[in-house]
């Protein structure tokens, strides 16, 4: 995809990053003018990535996360959420709803399911130790363009 | 909350126990970061009161991912085993979408929810 814009980051994998993720990446599309659903609906996708990263990618020490992200100039959007953690042993597992690998109750293993549901397509790659990445795609119509929601 | 019996108010989580059970109001973003702490103090929360219901109200809860399906299935699974249950009030549609993704509405009754 041809982009129009581009931005890169790198932080570490720690769970106050999580809302600096949320932040960074609705700055970055401010320009786009998307309504404050659609930005709501990427937030959420980023935070899932991200948290995955912070909770599940690292058990030993924090590493790092990359996030990147570009939009072209029909407002379709593209956000990377990558580390180079102990990756996933089979992603089609993953991505079910109500999997999940975390002990105890606080995760529902609806993080891909949610994902996929606000975004348009999420794509992931990953290898057993080597790390995951998951790409979010989204077409963010301009505010003035955005089809007026059923009451 | 009016009339509190007691109240503590810090950047997440009001309380207040009731006759019917322990009342919270939780604020902010709901995510995971969020959700470690407020997990354990809830619990904590529910120990001292020896409360059977939990009302969440997420009136002021402004954002949610995955991580508040987390918070409430932990708590309604803990007070299931005293014979209880959760209340949830004050979600917005947003909110709403993600938990009727995971059939939390099925487990946790739903009170009232937010206007607008
Ligand atoms: N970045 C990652 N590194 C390693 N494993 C991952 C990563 N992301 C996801 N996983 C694996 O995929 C599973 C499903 O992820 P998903 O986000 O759907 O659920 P969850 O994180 O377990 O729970 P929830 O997101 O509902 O709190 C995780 O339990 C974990 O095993
Ligand atoms: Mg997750």
């Amino acid at each position: 995809m041809e982009f129009v814009n581009e931005m890169r980051l790198r932080f570490k994998a720690l769970a106050e990053n999580e809302a600096f993720a949320r932040l960074a990446i609705s700055g970055f599309l401010l320009p786009l003018d998307p309504t404050l659903e659609a930005l709501a609906d990427v937030k959420t996708a980023v935070s899932e990535a991200v948290t995955n990263a912070v909770v599940h990618a690292y058990p030993e020490a924090p590493g790092e996360i990359d996030m990147r992200a570009g939009y072209a100039a029909d407002g379709t959007i593209e956000i990377d959420v990558i580390d180079r953690g102990r990756g996933i042993e089979d992603v089609e597992k993953a991505r079910q709803p109500f999997f999940t690998t975390a002990d105890g109750d606080e995760r529902s293993g609806m993080g891909f399911t949610v994902m996929e549901s606000f975004m348009d397509r999420v794509s992931v790659r990953s290898a057993p130790g080597k790390g995951t990445a998951v790409r979010l795609y989204k077409r963010i119509a301009p505010r003035d363009e955005a089809v007026p929601r059923r009451a | 909350m009016e009339s509190l019996d007691r109240e503590v108010e810090d950047s997440m989580l009001f309380y207040e126990k009731r006759a019917n059970g322990l009342a919270v109001r939780l604020t902010g973003e709901l995510d995971h970061s969020a959700a470690r702490d407020l997990g354990s103090r809830l619990d904590a929360l529910i120990d001292e009161t020896g409360a059977k219901r939990l009302m969440m109200d997420l009136s002021g809860v402004d954002f949610m991912d995955s991580s508040g399906i987390g918070l409430v299935i932990g708590r309604y699974k803990r007070l299931k085993r005293r014979g209880g249950g959760v209340t949830l009030t004050g979600t917005n549609a947003r909110v709403d979408r993600i938990f009727d993704m995971a059939g939390v509405y099925q487990l946790v009754d739903r009170g009232e929810r937010r206007r607008g």
